[in-house]
């Protein structure tokens, strides 16, 4: 396949509206994704006790509020009560009191709530029974809210986004790979070996899905990466089926009988001359193949398989947003959005693809 | 017509044999058994465990007794729910997820026909656009958002319809998850039969009968007709993997259906439970194939004739 296929292919791509914009839209979710994280000024990892469940808004956190009920789940952990506070826009100004000296190293818990900076003593009475403080606020803004742990769901979106992406790109890559061999070798071979081959992938289709995936998690423990691998593994039946049947009118061809002529290897033959052809049909199915990737990892997360925490996927932020429907409707609703957006558009590039590069439509 | 079925049933048993036989080596090769819990058994106990279920015996005998066992019906007991075997467990849990499978079929085959057929009439016009962009958001929005979308407006917010539960098959509590399961599947049936549609509109049969001056309505009935056969082949296997239970939509809607049993069975290391969902799962397959070819006979004359 030749540059001018491609340009012609592009061409092609770049009259449909619909794909145009998915391609726009991917390109803006990657960015989202990729690049967000990096500006954002909260890690995905980072809880706020204050701002549990948060709605998405422009107020900063923790308002009187919440600075008011932070400050009691502070002195609680100091197993001291408060005597007075006051608390303004800039900070809290609290004294408290315990029956024993309080340990200094503990009013780590200010800054470890998210809500203040390191808190001051201004003074220290009746042996250290009894402090007066100053912690400064930190004000913090949620976008998107925060989740059940109050973190911000605007990075855990974003750093979600990835895993899913990346999902995409390694199991896609595993199926890619694996069907395309195994199709192409089948097709080319032909004959006993391609119905035995064939008959395999027909075997391998009448298994239970669900029943392979599990076993698979349950072979591979839940570590991150084999997950994907072996989700690329099951994937990858489609993908040979596909090639098989291409190659097989493929190598009817007349510049197949040629090189056979010329006396090349069947190897270099089908390095040479099969698949290249492939490209075209391969290319596009890869992009229908990308969201379904991303669906099946998703499915496994929600089921509590696949991504562990704190680490995050779309099909993590989804569970956990449908078991706080009730107070907190955002949570299902946002990451359901970008998980649906992120799935629509990879679909209308799929098509898009089809037609740009379907060998009926040249 | 006994005699294709009959031969179709024969040339089934082959696959399933293969499909029995390498489940139940993959499940043991998996790493893990059914009585390694968190805490370690006693050595006896276990021992006493490993011989009431052969789970001592070589691995080929038993094997061949789990055929032995299959061959006469019996799937064997539960390791996991002691009290059952898996044949009581599939009794109680599968005409649930049968009714609900069937239901979504059902819902699929006519809404989804329907609106293929109208999208086909109305070809390139906004109501074909509206149908298809509508078929595309049902086929790429997976169930486990919808679920909770429709709990969250239709339970929590508008409050017409319960959010969860089985409720003894009272119909509101089959609403959500019906619909839920469909949804895909009436987008999937609805491109099919536009496509086809399109194509048997086309086709020179139709074009003989515009010909003739018949009415554009006839013609159509006529095109629906042909176009039901790749969505009739499309629907045996889905239908199969929609009645042996969704595990999403199962526990999302808190619905003691068979969805669950691969999920735990598998994680339990259940042996005989995985196994029977496998055996159960592949005949309904191999069921629904058959069924699907009977249909065939009924849509297509040429079949019929053969």
């Amino acid at each position: 396949m030749n540059e001018l296929f491609w340009r012609a292919a592009a061409a092609r791509y770049r009259r449909n509206r619909p794909a145009l914009v998915a391609a726009w839209t991917l390109l803006a979710i990657l960015a989202f994704c990729l690049i967000g994280p990096a500006l954002a000024p909260h890690s995905y990892d980072e809880t706020f006790d204050a701002s549990v469940k948060a709605a998405p808004s422009l107020q900063t956190h923790p308002d009187a509020q919440e600075a008011h009920q932070a400050l009691a789940r502070i002195a609680a952990r100091l197993h001291a009560q408060i005597d007075a506070e006051a608390i303004d826009e800039e900070g809290a100004r609290v004294t408290i009191s315990a029956e024993r000296p309080i340990d200094l190293r503990s009013l780590a818990y200010f800054e470890r709530s998210g809500s203040f900076a390191a808190a001051q003593v201004i003074a220290s009475a009746n042996e250290g029974k009894r402090l007066e403080l100053s912690a400064p606020l930190r004000p913090q803004r949620f976008l998107f809210g925060a989740d059940a742990n109050g973190r911000d769901l605007l990075v855990r979106m974003m750093v979600a986004g990835r895993v899913s992406l990346l999902v995409a790109a390694l199991g896609s890559s595993v199926a890619l790979a694996i069907g395309v061999i195994y199709g192409a070798v089948a097709g080319y071979v032909g004959g006993r070996v391609d119905m035995a081959m064939m008959r395999l992938v027909d075997i391998l289709y009448a298994l239970p899905f669900i029943f392979f995936v599990i076993l698979l998690v349950v072979f591979f423990g839940r570590h991150f990466a084999l997950i994907f691998v072996a989700i690329g593994a099951i994937e990858w039946l489609d993908m040979a089926r596909i090639v098989r049947g291409q190659t097989l009118s493929l190598k009817r061809q007349e510049f197949v009988a040629a090189a056979q002529a010329l006396g090349l290897t069947r190897i270099a033959i089908l390095r040479r001359h099969i698949l290249p052809n492939l490209a075209g049909t391969v290319t596009a199915y890869l992009a229908l193949l990308a969201p379904r990737v991303i669906l099946l990892e998703s499915f496994l997360s929600f089921l509590g398989l696949g991504v562990q925490e704190p680490l995050t996927s779309l099909g993590v932020l989804v569970a956990e947003g449908a078991h706080n429907i009730e107070d907190a409707p955002f949570l299902l609703i946002l990451p359901a959005t970008l998980l649906s957006l992120l799935l629509f558009c990879l679909n209308f590039i799929g098509d898009g693809l089809r037609e740009a590069l379907d060998p009926r439509g040249r | 017509m006994t005699g294709l079925i009959l031969r179709r049933i024969a040339s089934a048993i082959p696959t399933l044999f293969i499909v029995i036989t390498l489940a139940f080596f993959l499940m043991r090769a998996a790493p893990g058994g059914p009585f390694n819990l968190a805490r370690p058994l006693d050595p006896a106990v276990m021992a006493n465990l490993q011989k009431l279920y052969r789970l001592d015996e070589p691995l080929w005998r038993q094997y061949l007794a789990y055929l032995t066992g299959l061959a006469h019906g019996d799937l064997g007991p539960s390791f996991f729910w002691r009290d059952f075997t898996v044949a009581q467990l599939f009794a109680k849990a599968l005409p649930i997820s049968a009714m609900l499978g069937a239901a979504a079929i059902s819902a699929a085959l006519i809404l989804g026909g329907l609106a293929g057929a109208l999208a086909a009439a109305s070809r390139g016009g906004p109501l074909d656009l509206a149908l298809t962009t509508l078929a595309s958001l049902g086929l790429t929005v997976p169930n486990f958002v919808v679920a909770p979308l429709l709990q969250l407006v239709l339970g929590l917010w508008l409050r017409w319809l319960p959010v969860g539960g089985w409720g003894e098959g009272d119909w509101r509590h089959l609403l959500l998850p019906v619909f839920t399961l469909a949804l895909p599947q009436i987008a999937a049936v609805a491109r099919l039969t536009r496509a086809a549609m399109i194509e048997a509109l086309a086709a020179p049969p139709s074009r003989t009968l515009r010909a003739y001056g018949l009415s554009s309505a006839l013609i159509l009935r006529h095109a629906f007709r042909a176009a039901l056969m790749p969505v009739l082949s499309y629907l045996g296997p889905a239908a199969a993997a929609l009645m042996t239970g969704s595990i999403v939509v199962e526990s999302i809607f808190g619905i003691p259906g068979v969805g669950r049993y691969f999920v735990d069975g598998a994680l339990n290391r259940d042996y005989p439970l995985v196994m029977g969902a496998v055996v159960v799962v592949a005949c309904l397959i191999v069921a629904l194939n058959l069924v699907v070819d009977i249909a065939y006979a009924f849509v297509d004359p040429r079949v019929r004739h053969e």
